[in-house]
């Protein structure tokens, strides 16, 4: 996504300008684009949307940049304690079982 | 049939996800250490009904799941999902753009986002309803497909869907507040494009 100067503004793509698809479907299928769930038709047509509309481009670009922010930021590390217990409960299961 | 054997030798690098996960749904370490212990216990006692080749970190998040539903969500009042208010589409987009210009660019787009800390991002999770977090926390924070995840909630591909849709919105309104209370974040009125 190229970074314009501030006072260019994007076109307001009017429905059915855009490659055939309006700005509020391309924001309403955006997460389903996003998670890699669309099919293979329906992914070109919302990919050629982006490429011509500036302002949804922004959007998708901000929520695929927000979803890598909330997937870095849950990572919590393991208490060495939780893996000594977990260690010690599997092994304690492993010989009452006798399935060695 | 899986060796039980070789459960230890597989599942052990699961681990830092699985309490991660755990965390967001207990929300506090000491059940969140309990659930994934349990989790461990008893995906090794399942193992054998496993069929290795298959995906063992999804059989590992149906196991956590469905031993934090039955036996952790009961024990304190939650959200319900009707308590929710339904949010709109790109709510924080829609707010973070400075002066409602379309393109945030990426470098002000990142310097948004990096305001959201991890404290942040947890508690917002932490707030939404059961069936939202476990929703999006497997497809944001783990990236299950809708596929997996209806495998892992027992619950049909559109339900997986609406919850995520509705989830994730709700999260971005969530986030946005918890980082306002902490002074992080000033939000501009809500702009329309695009």
């Amino acid at each position: 996504m190229p970074r314009e100067s501030q006072d260019h503004k994007a076109p307001e793509c009017a429905p059915g300008s855009v490659s055939g698809i309006d700005c509020d479907e391309a924001v309403h299928q955006l997460y389903h684009y996003l998670d890699g769930e669309l099919t293979e038709d329906r992914r070109r047509e919302i990919a050629r949307h982006l490429d011509a509309c500036e302002p949804c481009a922004g959007a998708a670009g901000f929520e695929s940049e927000l979803r890598v922010v909330i997937a870095n930021r849950c990572r919590d590390r393991v208490p060495d304690a939780l893996l000594q217990r977990i260690a010690d409960a599997l092994h304690e299961e492993q010989r009452h079982s006798g399935t060695t | 049939m899986a060796d039980q054997a070789r459960f230890t030798e597989l599942s052990m690098e699961f681990m830092p996800a699985l309490y991660s996960a755990a965390l967001r749904m207990t929300r506090n370490a000491a059940d969140a250490e309990d659930l994934v212990q349990e989790t461990y216990l008893k995906a090794y006692r399942g193992f054998g009904g496993f069929t290795e080749g298959t995906n063992l970190k999804a059989w590992l998040y149906r196991i956590l799941t469905n031993t934090y539903i039955n036996s952790y969500r009961a024990a304190k009042r939650r959200p319900e999902i009707a308590d929710v208010e339904d949010v709109e589409d790109l709510y924080l987009y829609r707010r973070l753009a400075p002066d409602g210009s379309a393109d945030l660019g990426r470098s002000a787009e990142d310097e948004a986002l990096d305001r959201f800390s991890d404290d942040v991002v947890k508690e917002a999770i932490e707030s939404l309803p059961d069936a939202f977090r476990i929703a999006v926390l497997l497809a944001d924070v783990e990236g299950f497909s809708y596929k997996e995840i209806a495998e892992i909630t027992d619950v049909p591909i559109g339900t997986v869907m609406s919850r995520l849709h509705r989830g994730r919105r709700a999260l971005q309104k969530a986030l946005l507040s918890y980082a306002e209370a902490r002074g992080l974040v000033a939000s501009a009125p809500a702009h329309s494009a695009p």
